[in-house]
């Protein structure tokens, strides 16, 4: 199946831009970043807090499968309906800092809408360690498995 | 380019990225890399198969025996390994695609 999100992160750089088309009308696709419980639902993530309007703030909070819990958060900065939500995102917890997220909704079609979203971090380094973090967990979870396999031979 | 993206779809494999691994400390033998997996032996010569195909894999005979190493220079190329993260976001938003069409329905 062809992926239809595109990642643009050139080197270098201490920025990405994600992009990606939806079957969606742009109110539609919008609404799923404004109401909370629509969030939780495609984030699998628990709102404890969204504030959608300039100097507001969210709380999201994630458990994974060993029952450890995770946080971020942000502040948004601007907030136009079915246009753009600026704000900041943070994984608590985490060296990586703070990121500043501009996120950019548009209508193609009665039916298709796009969404852009440029994220910035503080440096390049920071930014290339975040691009790795799903290939280098697949690559634990690999390793894992291997090690499960190995354990169960002895 | 065709062949970067025949990389990344090697990649993606979790089994391929656990050989990839494996031989990267030491080449190995098909039969030794397919001891250390539960996945039926041809299974493995798959995805040696599809390893070697994009050049991150390398065959070297010796003997009798054909040995696999990693291709380290293919390996550098990909080194920053964007795919996961773009099929990261890529589930996320077929997830919210899909959260939004039924949403739609319901009303």
């Amino acid at each position: 199946m062809e992926r239809k999100t595109k990642i643009d992160a050139e080197d270098g750089k201490q920025e990405l831009v994600i992009t990606r088309e939806f079957d969606l009308p742009l109110e539609l696709l919008f609404k799923a970043y404004e109401e909370p419980e629509i969030v939780e639902q495609w984030m699998g993530t628990k709102v404890l807090k969204l504030e959608n309007k300039k100097h507001g703030s969210y709380q999201f909070e994630t458990t994974d499968p060993k029952g450890h819990k995770h946080g971020f958060n942000g502040t948004i900065h601007e907030f136009i309906p079915n246009q753009k939500i600026t704000r900041t995102f943070e994984m608590e917890n985490t060296p990586f800092g703070i990121q500043l997220e501009f996120l950019e909704f548009e209508s193609l079609s009665d039916d298709t809408s796009k969404l852009t979203m440029q994220v910035v971090y503080r440096s390049v380094a920071v930014r290339d360690q975040i691009l790795k973090l799903p290939f280098a967990q697949g690559i634990n979870m690999a390793h894992n498995r291997i090690q499960d396999i190995l354990n169960k031979l002895n | 380019m065709n062949l970067r993206r025949d990389v990344f779809q090697a990649l993606a494999d979790p089994t391929r990225r656990a050989i990839l691994l494996l031989v990267a400390s030491q080449s190995m033998t098909a039969g030794a890399i397919a001891a250390n997996f539960d996945t039926a032996r041809p299974t493995v010569s798959k995805h040696l198969q599809i390893l070697t195909e994009c050049e991150l894999l390398k065959q070297e005979q010796n003997g009798r025996e054909i040995y696999y190493h990693i291709n380290a220079k293919e390996m550098k190329e990909v080194a920053d390994f964007i795919e996961p993260f773009r099929n990261l976001w890529d589930d996320r938003f077929n997830k919210l695609e899909s959260v939004m069409k039924k949403y739609k329905s319901k009303k």
